[in-house]
């Protein structure tokens, strides 16, 4: 990690069927306070903000619920990133144990031949244990302490993003793709990336890096 | 202090974000509450009547309510805005879960753009709001609510009172936000010990048998607001309407400069626009014509018409024990001295007047007339101008309560453990003897409280305090012996102290004790043969019985 980059870890344990719900339910909450409306500028390097939507989701595994961002786009973004570690986890044949990250960074253009640097300034991992239950007796415990236990991990990132710290400056129109995504036609994001690891049995890490599943970073 | 670096204009926008931010707040609060999911659409292009560049609908009922409740005024140092949530039964009990506090502290950041920093994280502090009522307790309550309870609303404005809350509540800081005027803090205090136990093996029992409630009705502050709920119901006759908030609404049209910090432009516009009527949008799920709601709970006691939501009578037996936390600190919620044979009656026409009506559903609000409508169901009803005895009950019902402890449904511990009292009012004796003795009785001028310190005080006005907004003092102190405050043991055979003890360590559940378990299932496979021998004699029999079902 870059200097300057803040990291934030979250742990859990889960059970197998409640990983996706709580990783989505904790990478929304962060792009929550991470997204603004669409910048739409002006002459005289004003620009105006477009309105941020927000919707309840239960989840089905879990005693809790969460509030997202309206946005089909950008859920659809978390669960395809959420539903390949939940894979990689499932079939690692590791005793369960792996970390997703959310990135935030800023691109930082370079001149040529150098390709433009990616700096991370806020780095989300949540680190994850997945427990196997042996009846149903269990799995009802499971459900409602896992459900308490998010509602800890969302007063924990409620409490990091009140202090306030270093957030990127607001670019001006030609520096905007370098702070924000702005591929997404209802909000926009800070820039961000999703990987994952997974540890396996010997507790040595395979890295699996994902790339942004926006477009963007393809884009030549 | 002088805000001489504050720009008039700079000081008027601000004072308008407050405002707004007030308002917007009270809106997330009240929707978290109603019981149902809320979803509101983004939007790429800036409509112009979005505060803070959030989809937060203005229910215009609780608009005006706010707006009541600020009469003009803005939060500031010592005048917090506060949303009260509190839980109503099917039998009128009441019990306060949570007190969201806005408040202001002096702690001013001179250098803060306010048309542009101040903005964005007011928008932000928003967020956060929308993620943290989701978290606390009230929310799993409020989804939950219609049946057995309703989860009410209440605005004030000025001192926060917590004591409501019952001991050991919890607070959780959702944010803060620095200006040129002071520090803009949003948090919530929240009940935790209330322990709902479903009873519905006493269906067959007379109901309210020793309903413990650590909470009396008694408000202290006359300038308080009626209680309204949270959930609203469509399709009623609505009597009252409100003025929309259009007539004073404000746009907020933001424009955002990336030039140099002098150059920002920030262009607020009022306009009058037509905002639709009150209606359901296809986003917010919940009907704005809801005051009617308000009277059938006022003119019929009971929350609810049983024939009108489909709930049997049965279902509204449950007695519901709030357990522990018997918080005797709160002067107000003692009963008042007794009059004759030390038998203090519950007030039901407090000496205090209007502070009578403020918890209650039933308070006319200001230009709102409705009629007592006949209930459906009988005794238990009362009318409008009775309403105030619809709270604990008549004078005369608490002589004859009969307090019993109550034993868990699958508690492997012998019935006949439950004890039984005999007390002609909860709390009797708390209840100070004589009048002249009040300045010495503790009940009324607590002496210092115990180690437990608010911890909300604490982390509101000290500056430096990160982590005790979810932090207990309970797990920096050692308990060495419980002596609960306020406790005798002399006339009970149970007192709070083992009360509490006991609570602390309830008796292990049947189903889990590994023994017993072990023990009837191998008892259970010794007398299977047994049985499935008789269930071989009777096989005609059963067959005879599948043919019926066929």
């Amino acid at each position: 990690p870059a200097m300057n980059c803040r990291a934030e870890v979250l742990e859990v344990s889960v059970e197998g069927r409640q990983v996706e719900e709580a990783m989505l339910a904790l990478l929304h909450t962060v792009l929550l306070h991470r997204s603004t409306g669409k910048f739409h500028y002006k002459k005289e390097g004003t620009y105006s903000i477009g309105t941020v939507g927000t919707q309840d989701v239960d989840c089905d595994f879990i005693d809790f619920a969460y509030v997202r961002v309206s946005s089909e786009e950008l859920d659809r973004a978390l669960r395809k990133a959420v539903g390949e570690f939940k894979d990689a986890l499932r079939s690692s044949g590791s005793d369960g144990m792996g970390q997703i990250s959310l990135e935030f960074y800023q691109k930082k253009k370079s001149r040529w031949p150098f390709s433009d640097e990616c700096i991370p300034w806020e780095v989300w991992t949540v680190k994850v244990n997945v427990v196997n239950l042996a009846n149903e007796q269990e799995r009802q415990i499971c459900r409602e302490k896992v459900g308490e236990k998010l509602c800890e991990k969302i007063i924990n990132i409620v409490e990091v993003m009140n202090r306030h710290e270093y957030l990127p400056k607001m670019p001006t129109q030609s520096e905007v793709d370098n702070v924000f995504d702005t591929s997404l036609k209802d909000v926009q994001p800070y820039l961000y990336k999703i990987s994952y690891q997974i540890t396996d049995s010997l507790g040595t890490s395979v890295t699996t890096t994902m790339r942004r599943l926006i477009k963007d970073t393809l884009a030549l | 202090a002088m805000d001489t670096d504050l720009s008039s204009q700079d000081r008027k926008d601000l004072d308008k974000f407050i405002k707004f931010f007030a308002l917007k707040t009270v809106q997330v609060i009240v929707q978290a509450r109603l019981g149902e999911k809320i979803c509101t659409r983004s939007s790429s292009s800036p409509t112009g009547s979005d505060w803070f560049n959030l989809a937060i609908k203005d229910i215009p009922e609780v608009t005006h309510e706010a707006k009541k409740a600020l009469a003009g005024q803005l939060p500031a140092v010592g005048r917090s805005m506060c949303v009260e949530i509190s839980l109503k039964t099917s039998e009128g009990d009441s019990m306060e879960l949570e007190i969201w506090c806005l408040e202001m502290n002096e702690k001013c950041d001179k250098e803060i753009k306010v048309s542009y920093t101040v903005y964005n994280r007011l928008s932000l502090l928003l967020k956060s709001l929308l993620a943290i009522t989701r978290v606390t307790p009230a929310y799993r309550l409020s989804r939950k609510q219609g049946h057995e309870y309703v989860i009410l609303y209440r605005i004030y404005f000025g001192e926060v009172q917590l004591s409501g809350l019952g001991e050991g509540f919890q607070t959780v800081r959702v944010g803060t936000v620095g200006t040129p005027v002071g520090t803009i803090t949003l948090s919530c205090a929240y009940r935790i010990n209330l322990a709902f136990m479903s009873t519905r093996q006493f269906e067959r029992t007379p109901p309210i048998m020793g309903i413990i409630i650590d909470h009396f009705v008694d408000r202290p502050y006359p300038s308080s607001s009626p209680m309204h709920p949270c959930n609203y119901r469509a399709g009623e006759d609505n009597g009252a309407v409100y003025p929309s908030v259009e007539d004073s609404q404000e746009v907020c049209t933001t424009s955002f400069s990336t030039s140099p910090p002098s150059q920002c432009v920030f262009t607020v516009t009022k306009a009058h626009f037509q905002t639709p009527p009150p209606v359901v949008t296809d986003t917010l799920k919940v009907p704005v014509m809801g005051l009617a709601f308000s009277h059938q709970l006022s003119s019929s006691r009971l929350s609810y018409q049983p024939a009108a939501l489909g709930v049997g009578s049965a279902d509204m037996g449950y007695p519901l024990l709030f357990a522990g936390g018997l918080n005797a600190a709160h002067p107000h919620q003692l009963i008042g001295p007794g009059k004759d044979g030390g038998v203090p009656p519950i007030p039901s026409q407090p000496a205090h007047g209007a502070q009578a009506d403020q918890e209650r559903l039933c308070t006319p609000l200001d230009g709102v007339h409705y009629s007592a409508a006949t209930p459906s169901s009988s005794e238990d009803t009362e009318t409008v101008s009775n309403s105030s005895e619809g709270k604990c009950g008549s004078p005369h019902d608490l002589l004859e309560t009969i307090f019993i402890r109550k034993v868990g449904a699958f508690v492997n511990k012998p019935i006949n453990q439950v004890t039984m009292a005999n007390l002609d009012i909860p709390f009797a004796m708390f209840a100070p003897k004589n009048v002249e003795l009040e300045d010495n009785d503790p009940m009324v001028n607590p002496p210092d409280s115990p180690e437990t310190e608010s911890p909300l005080q604490g982390s509101l006005h000290s500056e430096g305090s990160s982590g005790s907004s979810t932090g207990n003092t309970h797990d920096d102190f050692v308990m060495i012996d419980f002596k609960p405050a306020f406790s005798k043991d002399d006339i009970l055979p149970m007192d709070l102290g083992t009360f509490y003890r006991e609570f602390q360590n309830p008796p292990q559940l049947s189903s889990l004790s590994i023994d017993i378990g072990a023990q009837s299932m191998a008892e259970d496979l010794d007398s299977l043969p047994e049985k499935l021998a008789v269930h071989e004699k009777n096989v005609k029999e059963f067959d005879a019985f599948v043919e019926t079902l066929q």
